[in-house]
C-alpha cells in the first residue's frame, strides 16, 4: 500500500451532513478514533439547505402531542411502507435529540414561555416542527460541526470515496481521491459508517446539489449491501419554476405551515378537491400530485406552476419567520413574497429508499457498514413528512455511530486489503482521461438527466420505465468512453465521470424497483396501476436490490410485522 | 436594471490556471433570463472548459460555497444576477484572495477551519435550565446566520493586504465569537483570546466584512465594535476594573 | 501564509472594481480636511465676533473664560468633541480610507505592511478610550440644549430668530450623534448576555441600537450644523448678513 497515502481509524463516516456529523461524534464520544471524510467543505453538506425544522414531539406548543402521535404520523404519512421499529425509535428519540442539540448551542426560536418553538407541517397532527425561522439546517449543522471538531474528530475535506475497500467479506476501508490534487488515498477502518445523502442529481428538475450523486447507495451496493424501497423517490410539491436559472430551487414547506394557500390559475384553492381536510398540510406526495393534476388539466401559471401565497401575512412576520425566503424570492425571481405569490412546482427532493439497516445500529447487511441519514431506507418508507429528515438524521446518526464504535471495538484487529481491488479501481477511475470521444460526462449527465425526468418521475408507467431500463446497458458503454480534459488537479469534468458511474448504477436500481412495484403508493405512481393495494400484497412487501457480478438483482422481501400494540396506535384514529 | 433575455451573448472573463501560469480567458454565452453569474459558469464549465474548477453546492445562497470577485466585487456567484450588472463589458470573474489558490476560481480555505478549532466551543453551566426568551438571543440569532462564505475574510484588509492570518482571526469568526460571547447560556470568557489571538483591536473598522456579507450580518456594529468594547471593559476602563474589585464579581 | 492571485495591476491602488470607488474616501477627505481647516481658523485664530446677540457659537459652549488662559476659549471645550470625533468608531473607518489609504477602499490594495499593528499600539490605542470622551460630549450636548434654549430670549424677551432655529436643529443632532455612538449602546445593555433579567435596560439598548444604525448619517449631519452654526453667528456678527427674528432690539456682538 506505500504508493497511496494511507489513514487508519477505527471508525470512518462518509458524508458530513447531519448524519455523518451526528454519527462521528458518538463514535468519538465512545473512545473510537473517529475520521470524517466529505466531498465538499465541512458545513457545506446538503444539510445546509433543510429550511422547515426538525419534527420531535417535545410538546411545547401542542401539550397533547407525544411520541405515540408522532409514530403514527410517521407511520400513516410513509404509507405503511416504513420499518415500525425505525419509526417508533425515531418518534421516541427526536425530543431527546433535539434538546441535546440545543445543550451543544443551537439556538431555536423560542416560545413566549421561553421553551424551543415549533410550528406545523404537512402530515404532523400538532404543531412540531422545532425550528430557527427557515434556516434550521444551517442551525444544525453548525452545532454538530462545532460540536465534533471540539471534540477531536479528524476532518478530511473536498475528498471523494469511489469504492468501499472488502476483505473475507468485510467493509475494511476506503478508497478515494483528493479533489484539489486527485491523488488517491487509502482509509483503513474497522469500521465504516454511509452518510453520503440522496440522488437528486440524476434528476433535471431537483432541489438536491451537484454532491447528491447517489455515491452512497452505489458504494454500499457494489460492497454486497441491500438497498430498498428505492421506488419512493420524494417530489417536493414546491420548488421554485421560474427564472430557469432557479427551476427546482426549495421553497420550504414552512411557506405552507405559517399559512401559506395554494392556488390554480382561476384563483382556486384546489387542494379542497384532493385532500379538504388538512388542504394544503396534507403530505408531500398528495400536494405533488395534485399540482401536477392542476398543471396537466390546464389551470397552471404562465411558468407551468401553481401560486403559492403568503401575503395575505402582515409582512414583517413574513420576514421574521422565512426571511430566506423573502430574500430568495426577491434576489433572484424580483418578488416580493410579502405582496405577491410564488410560482412554484413540484421539484425531486428526496429518496425514501436506501441502504437496508438494523434499526437499533444502523448496521447494513454486509458486516462493518453502517449507513444513517438519507442514503438509509426504511424510516420514511413511501412517503416522507417534512421535518421528519433533520430528526432522521440525529436519532440514526448517533445510533449508526454507536453501533460502528462497537462493532470497531468488538472486531478489534484490522485485517488487510485486496489489493487488486485497489488497482482496478483506481484504474477504472482514471479510464477517462484515455478517452478521445466526442461526449463528455457533462454531456451524459444532461441525457441522463431527461431520461430520468421524463421516465421516472412523478408520474409512471410501465411502458416508460422499462424504456428507461432498456436504454442503461449502451448508456453505460458510453460512459465508460466519455472524454474528460486537462490534469488530475481540481477536474469537475473527471469528478463527473466517476458521480455518473454511481447515478447510472442507482437510476437504474431506482427504474427497476418503479417497474416492479404494480401499484400507487406515497410518492410511487403508477398511471398503468393507480389504485393503492391498501391491506393488500403489495402493502405486505419491500422491494429490495442486489447487486451480484456486475448485475442489479431486484425482489421483494417480506415487511417487518408492526407488533399489536403499535398497530393499535396505530388503527385507533386512523 | 434592464432584465436580460434568453440568447442575448454576454462575455465572460474568467481566471484560469494554477501556481505561476495564470491567465484570463475569455468565453461567450448565450444567456438566459434570470440567469446569476454561477449559472454562466457551469454553462461554460459544461460546454467549453469541462476542467474549470469551481467551488458550489446549494445555489440558493444557503451553502456559502461560490464565493468569487465578479467585477472586483466580492459576491455569491449564486446571488449575482447578470441583470444587476453590466453585460456589455466583459464580466470579469476572479477566485476569492486572501487565502492560497489552488486552480481557475478555487482558493484553499482550511486557514478558516484551523481558526475555529481555537475557539473556546459552547459551555453552558452543569444542569443549566435552558429556559430564555427569543428576546435573549435575536441577536445571537443573527450571528448564527453565518454561511461561512469567507468573503468577509476575502475583503478584510488585514488578511487580504497586511497578511496577518497568524495574529488576526477575521471577521467571520468575530462573528462567531460574538454569538458564543452573548448567548445567555454561555460561561466561557473569550476576552483575553480576543485580544491575545484573534487580535480584535488589529480591526481598523473600515466595515468592508459588513459591505459584502450576503447574509446581511451587521458584522461590524453588531460583532465586532460590541466585542472591543467588552474587551475594552477589562483592559482599558479603570471604572470596570474598580467596581469589579469592589463587588468581586468577573 | 497567504498567495493573493497575482495577475495584472499590484501595489497601490490595484484593484477588480470597475466602479468609481475613490469618490467616496475623497468626499470624506475633502470634508475632514474642510473641517479642520475651518474650525481652527475660526475657534483658534478668529477669537472675537462668536456671539452675537443670544447666540453663541457651538465651538464655544459653553463659553469658559478663565483668566489665566492666554489662547481662545474655544480650545478649552474644542478638545471633547474634536476627541469623541476622532475616535468615533464610524469616522475611525472612514479616515483610515480616506488619509491612511489602509485600505483606500474596501477591495482596493493600499498601505500594506506584515507586521500591521493596527489599534494595538500607542497612540492609536487611544481609540479605545472613546467612551471617556463620550461623557464629555454627552455633557456638552446639556449644555449645547441650554444654548439652543437661551438662544430664544434676547434683552428679557422671549422671541425667535434663524439663529435660534439654527441652534436648536444643531443641538437636536449633535444630541443624536452621542446618543447613537457605539460605546453608549454598549454601555447602556450591550455589555449584558441576558436581556429578559434585565428588561429596562434592554429597552434602553433596543432605542440606542435603532439610532445607532444612523450613526454615520448623524455624525455627517451634526458636523455639518456645527460648522454652518458657527458660520451664521460669525457673519451675523460681522454685520455681513443680519439675522431675521422677532426681537424689536438690533442684536449685539457680545464677545
Amino acid at each position: 500500500m506505500a504508493e497511496y497515502q494511507t489513514h487508519e481509524y477505527d471508525v470512518i463516516v462518509i458524508g458530513a451532513g447531519g448524519a455523518g456529523l451526528r454519527a462521528a461524534i458518538e463514535s468519538s464520544a465512545m473512545g473510537a478514533k473517529t475520521a470524517l471524510v466529505c466531498k465538499s467543505l465541512l458545513g457545506k453538506a446538503h444539510t445546509v439547505m433543510a429550511e422547515g425544522g426538525m419534527a420531535a414531539a417535545l410538546a411545547n406548543v401542542d401539550k397533547a402531542d407525544n411520541w405515540q402521535t408522532h409514530f403514527r404520523d410517521t407511520v400513516l404519512g410513509g404509507k405503511y411502507m416504513g420499518n415500525w421499529r425505525m419509526q417508533q425509535l425515531h418518534a421516541q428519540e427526536s425530543p431527546e435529540r433535539a434538546l441535546e442539540l440545543e445543550r451543544w448551542g443551537a439556538v431555536f426560536d423560542r416560545t413566549p414561555e421561553g421553551k424551543i418553538n415549533q410550528r406545523a407541517f404537512g402530515g404532523h397532527t400538532w404543531k412540531r416542527l422545532a425550528h430557527v425561522g427557515d434556516r434550521t439546517g444551517l442551525e444544525m449543522i453548525r452545532t454538530l460541526q462545532d460540536k465534533g471538531v471540539h471534540q477531536g474528530i479528524d476532518v478530511f475535506m473536498e475528498c471523494t470515496i469511489v469504492e468501499l475497500l472488502k476483505d473475507s467479506g468485510r467493509v475494511v476501508g476506503a478508497f478515494g481521491y483528493w479533489r484539489e490534487t486527485g491523488k488517491f488515498v487509502v482509509f483503513k477502518a474497522k469500521a465504516v459508517v454511509m452518510a453520503t445523502g440522496g440522488i437528486g442529481k440524476m434528476f433535471r428538475v431537483t432541489s438536491n446539489s451537484w454532491e447528491y450523486t447517489a455515491d452512497g447507495h452505489a458504494l454500499a451496493l457494489r460492497a454486497g449491501a441491500e438497498l430498498i424501497d428505492m421506488e419512493f423517490v420524494q417530489f417536493h410539491p414546491t420548488g421554485m419554476v421560474w427564472p430557469p436559472g432557479v427551476k427546482g430551487i426549495l421553497v420550504t414547506e414552512a411557506v405552507r405551515g405559517e399559512g401559506g394557500l395554494l392556488k390554480n390559475s382561476q384563483g382556486e384553492r384546489f387542494m379542497e378537491r384532493y385532500d379538504p381536510k388538512r388542504m394544503e398540510l396534507s403530505t408531500r406526495d398528495q400536494v405533488a400530485k395534485a399540482i401536477y393534476t392542476e398543471v396537466k388539466e390546464g389551470r397552471g401559471t404562465p411558468h407551468g406552476g401553481v401560486w403559492l401565497d403568503i401575503s395575505h401575512k402582515d409582512a414583517e412576520y413574513i420576514k421574521k419567520k422565512l426571511p430566506s425566503m423573502y430574500h430568495q424570492f426577491k434576489d433572484l425571481a424580483d418578488v416580493d413574497i410579502t405582496t405577491s405569490p410564488m410560482e412554484i412546482g413540484p421539484t425531486m427532493h428526496y429518496i425514501m429508499g436506501g441502504i437496508r439497516v438494523v434499526p437499533e445500529s444502523g448496521a447494513a447487511t454486509v458486516p462493518g457498514l453502517f449507513a444513517c441519514g438519507e442514503c438509509s431506507g426504511g424510516m420514511h418508507g413511501g412517503n416522507r413528512l417534512g421535518g421528519n429528515s433533520l430528526s432522521d438524521l440525529l436519532v440514526f446518526g448517533k445510533r449508526a455511530g454507536e453501533g460502528a464504535a462497537l462493532f470497531a471495538r468488538d472486531n478489534g484487529a484490522h485485517v488487510g486489503f485486496d489489493d487488486a481491488q485497489i488497482k482496478r479501481t483506481e484504474q477504472d477511475v482514471l479510464r477517462p482521461f484515455e478517452s478521445r470521444a466526442s461526449h463528455t460526462p457533462y454531456d451524459l449527465h444532461f441525457e441522463l438527466q431527461d431520461l430520468m425526468q421524463d421516465n421516472v418521475g412523478i408520474m409512471r408507467t410501465g411502458d416508460d420505465l422499462k424504456t428507461a431500463i432498456a436504454v442503461f446497458p449502451a448508456f453505460n458503454e458510453k460512459l465508460r468512453g466519455a472524454r474528460v480534459e486537462g490534469s488530475r488537479m481540481f477536474n469537475p469534468g473527471w469528478h463527473l465521470a466517476w458521480d455518473m458511474v454511481n447515478m447510472l448504477l442507482i437510476a437504474e436500481v431506482v427504474a427497476r424497483a418503479a417497474l416492479q412495484r404494480e401499484e400507487s403508493r406515497g410518492a410511487h405512481t403508477r398511471l398503468d396501476f393507480p389504485k393503492t393495494d391498501s391491506g393488500g400484497y403489495w402493502e405486505t412487501v419491500n422491494s429490495c436490490a442486489t447487486y451480484e457480478d456486475g448485475r442489479v438483482g431486484m425482489g421483494l422481501i417480506p415487511k417487518p410485522v408492526m407488533p399489536a400494540e403499535l398497530k393499535a396506535l396505530v388503527d385507533a384514529t386512523a | 436594471m434592464s432584465r436580460m433575455q434568453t440568447g442575448q451573448k454576454v462575455t465572460f472573463r474568467i481566471l484560469r490556471g494554477e501556481g505561476d501560469s495564470l491567465k484570463e480567458v475569455d468565453y461567450h454565452v448565450e444567456a438566459e433570463t434570470g440567469w446569476v453569474v454561477l449559472d454562466a459558469v457551469l454553462n461554460i464549465q459544461a460546454t467549453q472548459a469541462p476542467d474549470l474548477s469551481v467551488r458550489w453546492n446549494c445555489k440558493a445562497a444557503k451553502c456559502g460555497s461560490c464565493s468569487a470577485e465578479v467585477n472586483g466585487k466580492p459576491r455569491l456567484m449564486c446571488k449575482t444576477r447578470l441583470d444587476d450588472i453590466d453585460t456589455s463589458q466583459p464580466v470579469v470573474v476572479h477566485p476569492i484572495k486572501s487565502f492560497p489558490h489552488v486552480k481557475d476560481l478555487v482558493a484553499d480555505v482550511k486557514w478558516n477551519y484551523e481558526v475555529n478549532k481555537r475557539i473556546t466551543p459552547f459551555t453552558p453551566a452543569k444542569d443549566a435550565d435552558f429556559t430564555y426568551y427569543q428576546e435573549d438571543v435575536d441577536r445571537v440569532q443573527e450571528f448564527r446566520k453565518c454561511i461561512e462564505c469567507f468573503l468577509c475574510q476575502n475583503v478584510c484588509h488585514i488578511l487580504r493586504n497586511h497578511e496577518a492570518h497568524s495574529r488576526f482571526a477575521g471577521p467571520r469568526f468575530f462573528v462567531r465569537v460574538a454569538g458564543l460571547e452573548m448567548h445567555p447560556m454561555d460561561t466561557a470568557d473569550r476576552t483575553q483570546f480576543l485580544d491575545q489571538e484573534a487580535g480584535v483591536f488589529l480591526c481598523n473598522i473600515t466595515k468592508c466584512c459588513t459591505h459584502v456579507c450576503p447574509e446581511d450580518i451587521h458584522i461590524t456594529d453588531n460583532a465586532i465594535i460590541p466585542l472591543k468594547e467588552r474587551v475594552i471593559d477589562r483592559k482599558y476602563d479603570p471604572l470596570q476594573w474598580l467596581v469589579r474589585k469592589v463587588t468581586g464579581k468577573k | 501564509m497567504s498567495h493573493p492571485v497575482t495577475l495584472g495591476k499590484q501595489g497601490f491602488f490595484a484593484t477588480l472594481r470597475k466602479d468609481a470607488w475613490w469618490v467616496e474616501p475623497a468626499l470624506v477627505a475633502g470634508i475632514l480636511t474642510a473641517f479642520g481647516l475651518y474650525s481652527t481658523i475660526s475657534a483658534v485664530l478668529l477669537r472675537t465676533k462668536f456671539e452675537v446677540g443670544p447666540y453663541l457659537s457651538p465651538f464655544y459652549e459653553p463659553l469658559l473664560t478663565p483668566n489665566w488662559w492666554p489662547f481662545s476659549p474655544a480650545i478649552l471645550i474644542l478638545w471633547a468633541p474634536l476627541g469623541f470625533r476622532a475616535t468615533c468608531y464610524y469616522y475611525r473607518g472612514a479616515y483610515y480610507k480616506a488619509f491612511f489609504l489602509n485600505p483606500p477602499a474596501c477591495s482596493v490594495t493600499g498601505y500594506t505592511n506584515k507586521n500591521f499593528r493596527g489599534e494595538t499600539k500607542f497612540p492609536f490605542t487611544i481609540m479605545n478610550l472613546h467612551r471617556f470622551l463620550l461623557i464629555f460630549a454627552l455633557a456638552l450636548n446639556v449644555f449645547l440644549w441650554i444654548g439652543a434654549i437661551k438662544s430664544f430670549r434676547y434683552e428679557g424677551e422671549w422671541g425667535i430668530g434663524l439663529g435660534s432655529v439654527i441652534l436648536t436643529a444643531n443641538a437636536f443632532l449633535l444630541m443624536m450623534y452621542s446618543f447613537s455612538c457605539h460605546s453608549l449602546r454598549h454601555i447602556v445593555g450591550g455589555r449584558l448576555d441576558c436581556f429578559s433579567c434585565h428588561r429596562t435596560q434592554k429597552a434602553t439598548w433596543d432605542k440606542v441600537s435603532g439610532w445607532n444604525e444612523s450613526h454615520k448619517q448623524w455624525a455627517w449631519m451634526s458636523l455639518f450644523s456645527v460648522a454652518i452654526a458657527d458660520i451664521y453667528i460669525r457673519l451675523v456678527a460681522h454685520g455681513i448678513i443680519s439675522d431675521p427674528n422677532t426681537w424689536s432690539t438690533p442684536l449685539r456682538v457680545i464677545h
